[in-house]
């Protein structure tokens, strides 16, 4: 199996391969869930930290569920009441949960980079679960699974990404995974929301969402944060939802078996319409559902990875 | 004590002289012949000597923040780079805007500096501030230039106003040109590689609009404007047009914005952030040509020394900045002389004959007789290694560890006397 | 092809007659057969356990159905860490009934140490609490590193080389042999 990192920082760097190796170890997990013991001995003993500066519910929830169903012992720390307010240093807080033996670090932060600085200063892995505006990988593998689920396939399919591209990291892991497996990535949004050089990436750009959902396989659609309203990045709400909302009827010229996602959670009325959110075409839930499978899967790769040098497996029935 | 330095390859761009040659040095001058037998002979065989290089652009940190650098560990530092004249930027705690802080310097390195330094006075009162601060009194005191380094200044009838005062003391305001609102939040050069690595950009133009602002205001004032640290394509031409039109505009670059480019961000190492940015390929080959055809006038270092607590950070959080004393030559020689970008005798003059030129040393930036002797031995054959261990400054926050360099400074002298040479290290 | 050099131990007519052979034990052990179901370990197992069934179905001319599960021990390793970067793939594990109150009958193609036995154990717990658990296999090369005993064997051949068994279904021939 090609998957050998000791750490998961982001999806710009890891190959078709690896994708794929990831994806087709989804299943044996996700298989675990409809029996009554949703649990495997996998990861017994491993202790996993949650380590997230910015608040959040869904990922950490999701992460401890991925990890407890691998019987690993899971922490989480909160930052509000830990000694991280306290000015202790982001290296100095890895050191520490390095000294206390964690093997599985799982970070979200506000500062790109920040999972790098830990995986280049720990032996732990590190699993990066948000970083800044930089990625946000098991998101974007989540939603990749979701699609091949889906559709079979990834390659050959348009798919449309509508919102804050800039300021979106599961935007960017998105569009690593998706393009390295073959997919034809389309984003639209307001000219101030889509970065200039996306095109770099392989990426159609539309202003205009009714051209962009044209013939489109599955549309991911981007939650908009109030606070970018303030920097005059879009005029008000009421403008965003008129341009941008993903509405039924604007869907009527996607393909009739057309996706729709969202990482969530969703403001409802913004950028998705209730009833395009409750629709048939929705797998909002499913990603979620998924999203712990991916990350169990994750778990259980870096964990099997973190080898002693040079052990071979030995074939011993 | 006299010196003879024989038989060496003597280049000094004021003369534009290229030839073998000796040079006799005596009581802290060049002379033509020495009065009695040299106290030293230098053996310059394959040697060159060209005259002490001015470094118009460092940070010494002293006074305030000497958990960077001190003046005594800065001079060193830039000894051993073959420099033998570093201006100081006055953004120390407290900045220099007032006479006693420029005293101050000056009475620290003469007491423990190694290479000469001459002090850059604030161009407002507690820069960056609201109003002109004392630089009649600040010359008279001993600096060269003023400028707000470190940022720009905002209020364009300051700067105006800075640029025609000064007019009377004949000395330079150097502009840090920075659109704040532009960059706000920026920490890299805006574009492909901040879209992916997801930093906020400083795009080109916020340099260039403040470039073309404080040109125009050059204009109206006729007041000499020294644009410090050059980074953009759109910035070298207008400074090209500035000249065509005959203002009094001279600019400086240093050497992270011929050697790198903003690729080299990829690992969120913050020995690869600094203000202004690294920036596209397309801006690197702007500024060569801009080195090559004399729209830039010097090259600076910018050295700018940082903790390995400050630098060992996210990437946002970390300041600006990098080291470069001791990585000055050996760039300019790798990546300017060897890469036929300019001839040998004019990168020399970006760091000697020009800025003394621009900034009125008298008696520096060449070999003429009756100048003061400081002087700067290359070899260009000299194949080293930068390593970490070898840093004479007291901050390691360099780009170019591990690098591996061809050619650089042997020995150091400065005014007339050996202050460091590769065998022998600092010499006191 | 098998290298002439390699030495056979059952060639297809005899892993057909050991399948058979294990069949009827199985059945002269289990009176009541309404009881029995058959689980295959990944993943010659599996092929192995389908012809079983196959075959137990056609001796007793049986009409009901007997309940058939597949599974998959690499979640349930203890060598995880040692493993690198030869991750085995992890393959289905589909048990579709209630495995409480059965008489579970394992089928793998060796049994060694085992290690795979006491793992799939592991599952199984996981899925309910059996009658009984009883374990087929096509040979048995002893070597045993744990309290490991099979109830069903086809043939014992004691040996410490390596034992690698072909299935046509998987590899295209029928054949056992020691490998090196």
């Amino acid at each position: 199996m090609p998957f050998n990192r000791k750490d998961l920082l982001g999806l710009q760097d890891l190959d078709k391969k690896e994708i794929q190796t990831i994806i087709d170890s989804v299943k044996p997990f996700k298989s675990l869930f409809t029996r009554s013991i949703k649990k495997a001995p996998a990861l017994v003993g491993k202790t996993v930290v949650n380590l997230f500066y910015e608040p959040s519910t869904r990922t950490r929830t999701s992460f401890e569920i991925a990890a407890k169903r691998l019987s690993a012992d899971v922490v989480n720390i909160a930052t509000a009441t830990s000694s991280i307010v306290k000015g202790e240093s982001l290296i100095d807080t890895g050191k520490t949960l390095e000294a206390m033996k964690a093997d599985i670090i799982i970070i979200r932060h506000s500062l790109a980079g920040s999972p790098e600085i830990l995986a280049k200063n720990l032996n732990a892995s590190i699993i990066n679960a948000g970083d800044g505006f930089h990625e946000h990988p098991t998101q974007g593998l989540l939603d990749l699974y979701t699609i091949y689920e889906k559709k079979k396939k990834i390659e050959g399919l348009k798919i449309l990404l509508v919102g804050d591209i800039l300021h979106s990291r599961v935007a960017k892991s998105n569009i690593w995974a998706l393009t390295k497996m073959g997919a034809k990535l389309r984003v639209a949004g307001p000219p101030t929301l889509i970065p200039k050089n996306i095109t770099d990436l392989g990426v159609e750009v539309f202003y205009d969402l009714d051209e962009a959902i044209k013939g489109v396989d599955v549309v991911n659609i981007l939650r908009i944060q109030m606070e970018r309203q303030q920097e005059n990045l879009f005029p008000s709400v009421h403008e965003y939802v008129e341009l941008y909302q993903v509405t039924s009827e604007r869907l009527a010229n996607a393909k009739p078996d057309v996706l729709i996602m969202h990482p969530g959670p969703m403001n409802r009325g913004i950028e998705i319409s209730s009833s395009v959110a409750d629709s048939t075409s929705a797998v909002i839930n499913e990603q979620v559902t998924n999203g712990i499978a991916v990350r169990m899967a994750v778990l259980y790769l870096l964990a099997a990875a973190r080898t002693k040098q040079g052990k071979k497996h030995v074939n011993t029935n | 004590m006299s010196i003879q330095i024989k038989n060496i390859r003597i280049i000094d761009p004021l003369t534009k002289t290229d030839k073998i040659g000796d040079i006799f040095i005596e009581k802290g001058k060049i002379v033509s012949k020495l009065s009695q037998v040299p106290s030293k002979v230098i053996d310059g065989k394959n040697k060159i000597a060209v005259p002490g290089l001015i470094d118009i652009h460092s940070h010494l940190r002293e006074p305030g923040q000497e958990e960077k650098e001190t003046i005594a560990t800065g001079t060193r530092s830039a000894c051993k780079g073959g420099i033998t004249t570093v201006f100081c930027m006055p953004n120390t705690k407290p900045v220099t805007d007032n006479a006693p802080s420029v005293e101050y310097i000056l009475m620290k390195s003469q007491k423990e500096g190694k290479v000469n330094v001459f002090p850059i006075g604030c161009i407002t009162k507690n820069s960056p501030g609201e109003e002109l601060a004392e630089i009649g009194i600040l010359k008279k005191a001993g600096i060269v230039a003023v400028s707000d380094d470190g940022l720009p200044v905002n209020n364009s009838q300051i700067m105006r106003r800075a640029l025609e005062y000064t007019k009377m003391f004949s000395i330079p305001v150097i502009a840090h040109c920075e659109d704040k609102e532009l960059s706000k939040n920026g920490v890299m050069n805006a574009g492909k590689n901040s879209m992916i690595l997801g930093l906020r950009g400083i795009p080109n133009q916020s340099e260039e609009i403040m470039v073309a602002r404080d040109i125009m205001l050059s204009e109206l004032t006729a007041g000499h404007l020294h644009i410090a640290h050059v980074s953009t394509a759109g910035s070298v031409e207008l400074v090209r047009q500035a000249k065509k039109k005959g203002l009094s505009v001279t600019c400086e670059t240093c050497p992270h914005y011929f050697s790198l480019t903003d690729d080299a961000v990829k690992t969120y190492d913050t020995n690869y952030k600094m203000n202004p940015p690294l920036r596209r390929q397309e801006d690197v080959d702007a500024i060569k040509e801009g080195l090559a055809d004399g729209t830039i006038d010097c090259i600076a270092t910018d050295h700018a020394p940082h903790t390995f607590e400050d630098k060992n950070k996210e990437f946002d959080l970390a300041p600006f900045g990098i080291i470069g004393f001791e990585t000055l030559l050996s760039l300019v020689l790798n990546e300017l002389v060897d890469k036929k970008v300019l001839s040998l005798q004019d990168a020399i003059a970006k760091m000697t004959i020009n800025p003394a030129k621009i900034f009125s040393l008298k008696q520096r930036g060449t070999l003429s007789v009756g100048s003061i002797a400081d002087i700067t031995i290359i070899d260009t054959e000299y194949n080293y290694e930068y390593k970490k261990e070898d840093i004479l400054s007291k901050s390691k926050n360099s780009p170019f560890i591990g690098r591996k360099f061809k050619g650089g400074a042997v020995i150091t002298i400065v005014g007339g006397k050996i202050a460091w040479s590769k065998k022998d290290g600092i010499i006191n | 092809m098998a290298d002439i050099n390699k030495k056979i131990i059952l060639d297809s007519k005899h892993i057909q007659l050991s399948i058979t052979k294990l069949a009827k034990d199985i059945l002269s052990k289990n009176i009541d057969i309404s009881e029995i179901a058959i689980v295959g370990i990944q993943t010659r197992g599996v092929y192995l356990a389908k012809r079983l069934l196959k075959e137990l179905l056609s001796i007793k001319k049986i009409d009901i159905e007997i309940p058939f599960g597949i599974l998959d021990i690499t979640l349930y390793r203890d060598d995880l860490g040692e493993m690198g970067a030869d991750i085995p793939t992890i393959k289905d594990t589909n048990i579709p009934f209630d495995i409480n109150a059965k008489n579970i009958i394992l089928v793998d193609d060796v049994l060694y140490t085992g290690r795979t036995i006491r793992c799939a154990l592991d599952v199984l717990k996981d899925y309910g609490r059996p009658k009984s658990i009883q374990l087929a296999v096509l040979i048995d090369r002893g070597y045993r590193e744990l309290p490991i005993q099979a109830n069903f064997v086809g043939l014992s051949y004691y040996t410490k080389e390596q034992v690698c068994v072909e299935l046509t279904e998987v590899d295209g021939q029928d054949v056992a042999y020691c490998c090196d």
